[in-house]
């Protein structure tokens, strides 16, 4: 379902050049969830907003259902959608959670738009009572739903999620994960999901790739995960540190290029 | 342990708003040694604003009541905004959670942390070299002469650091002080506040909204809801808590090792904040 061949992203010119993306290969089946986990820096959101075609400079493939991500093809909004990090940000202030949820039917030329917003909305577990709300009316938990409600709408086959629970209180979280596992299941989705929280990948992914300035590090399975049991030495330290304070982890960190 | 460095009981924090008065802080009550205390909670918990009515912080239409708040053995509600002045920074040092907002932009970062120590003059650069040096800062003099834009995020919160420590405090207030921060310079943070509380004394609060995290790294935590203390614990034992709160927080925690298929949502009890 998403295919990703030597992705290049390169960012600034000449010597101060960043190579943010370097020769990322990886692929995701129909319906698998797969997850893009490393540090600030390493790349994984620059490889996320390529295949959400938030990001024109890039060099390789990177393709959904065989759509080529490169031309702004007219299939694409139909295929791939997007959460973002922060619901704060994403949604207009001013406008309405139903016109947040119209706009992309009516840009597409889909009718029979009530029934649609408020089934979308009964589907991310709100109702109808929230349609005529500004998101300064709801919690930042409900926005989350609101921003997900928005990239169902054109029923896709392929959500892309970059850290779409590191806004959010614990106990949110935990709601909003439930939520994307059920319509995972629900609508056969293909999941590609950016977290810096490896237990948020554990929790969510089937296969992941960790990432370091660039470049991946190593692709598991989640179970290898689980195990804890790294084939790198850099997906090593990150497993020890995401474990909490140890005054002897803390001495032996080092730096990976 | 000697006597307690701060003293905090009763502590209540009104805020006036067009709906009425927000109770955002409602009767807390806890005291502190050479320790590190660690207060979790989640947004709206009130552990922020408890943090910063100890340094008089709060915007002056917020009203702040306790029984008793006093800093070694000095009464913190009758201060005056000198004698407070006198204290913050000097004897009670803030750090909040992004560099980004907290160090000034066109000042290079020496500057800012020789700026903070107490004795002017010449001494105080030499001390600002020595404070980016105890941060783990590997090339100092380079440092000194930079921006705060020209440093990352985790060298920016080091910067923090040393610039809070410069005048030695006896009690230091971190909001949140990592979490902007990767895992791995989290860690090397972390061990440098360890430091300074074990070698110099220093009493620690640690705020924060990750449980694991603080009940890794402080002696003793309460947790926060509603603007109330739902309990008190050894930190090492906060997975035993017994509390439904902390439970339901520590449930809804995702964890590597696990493979539940749902994960428990928190069920919020009204009686919790009953008078």
């Amino acid at each position: 379902m998403i295919q990703v061949r030597n992705l290049n992203v390169t960012f600034g010119q000449g010597a101060q050049a960043v190579r943010a993306v370097r020769d990322v290969n990886f692929s995701v089946a129909e319906g698998e969830s797969f997850g893009l986990v490393g540090e600030s820096g390493s790349g994984k959101s620059t490889a996320l907003r390529v295949l959400a075609g938030l990001n024109p400079h890039w060099t390789g493939e990177a393709a959904v259902a065989g759509v080529s991500v490169g031309q702004r093809d007219a299939r694409l909004p139909r295929l791939v959608q997007m959460v973002f990090q922060d619901p704060y940000a994403s949604l207009h202030p001013r406008h309405t959670v139903d016109r947040a949820l119209s706009e992309p039917l009516e840009i597409q030329g889909i009718g029979d738009v009530g029934p649609r917003v408020e089934r979308a909305l009964t589907d991310v577990g709100l109702g109808p009572a929230f349609r005529f709300r500004y998101p300064n009316q709801l919690s930042g938990g409900q926005r989350q739903r609101v921003a997900i409600a928005r990239a169902l709408m054109l029923e896709p086959k392929v959500l892309l999620l970059d850290e779409p629970t590191s806004a959010l209180d614990v106990s949110v979280q935990a709601e909003i994960l439930n939520l994307l596992r059920r319509l995972r299941r629900a609508h056969n989705l293909t999941m590609l999901l950016v977290s810096h929280n490896l237990a948020v990948i554990a929790h969510m992914c089937d296969r992941l790739a960790v990432m370091n300035r660039g470049a991946i590090v190593e692709e598991m399975d989640v179970a290898t995960l689980r195990r804890q049991e790294p084939r790198e030495a850099y997906t090593r330290q990150l497993l020890l540190a995401s474990r909490g304070y140890d005054r002897e982890v803390a001495a032996n960190i080092i730096t990976y290029d | 342990m000697s006597k307690p460095l701060l003293e905090v009981e009763d502590l209540r924090v009104t805020f006036p708003t067009p709906t009425g008065p927000f109770r955002a802080v409602r009767g807390v009550s806890f005291s502190l040694g050479r320790e590190r205390l660690g207060i979790v909670g989640e947004s709206g918990s009130g552990k922020s604003v408890t943090g910063r009515s100890v340094l008089s912080l709060l915007p002056p239409h917020a009203r702040v009541e306790a029984k008793r708040l006093s800093f070694d053995g000095k009464d913190l509600l009758t201060a005056s905004p000198g004698e407070m002045r006198a204290l913050r920074g000097s004897r009670i040092s803030l750090v909040m959670q992004d560099p980004k907002y907290s160090l000034n932009p066109v000042m290079r970062v020496g500057e800012q942390i020789a700026e903070a120590v107490r004795d002017k003059g010449a001494g105080a650069r030499r001390r600002a070299m020595e404070m980016l040096e105890a941060v783990r800062i590997r090339d100092p003099e380079r440092v000194f002469n930079l921006y705060p834009h020209e440093v990352s995020g985790g060298m920016g919160q080091r910067i923090m650091i040393a610039m809070m420590l410069a005048p030695e405090p006896d009690l230091l207030i971190a909001d949140e002080p990592t979490s902007a921060l990767d895992v791995t310079v989290q860690m090397q943070v972390l061990a440098i506040l360890d430091d300074l509380v074990a070698k110099r004394g220093m009493g620690l609060i640690f705020i924060s909204h990750d449980l694991d995290l603080v009940a890794s790294f402080c002696d003793r935590v309460l947790v926060m809801y509603g603007g109330r203390v739902m309990e008190e614990r050894h930190a090492r034992d906060l997975r035993q808590a017994t509390h439904p709160y902390t439970q339901g927080l520590l449930d809804s925690l995702p964890r590597i090792d696990d493979d539940r298929a749902e994960l428990p949502t928190l069920k919020r009890d009204p009686a919790w904040l009953k008078d």
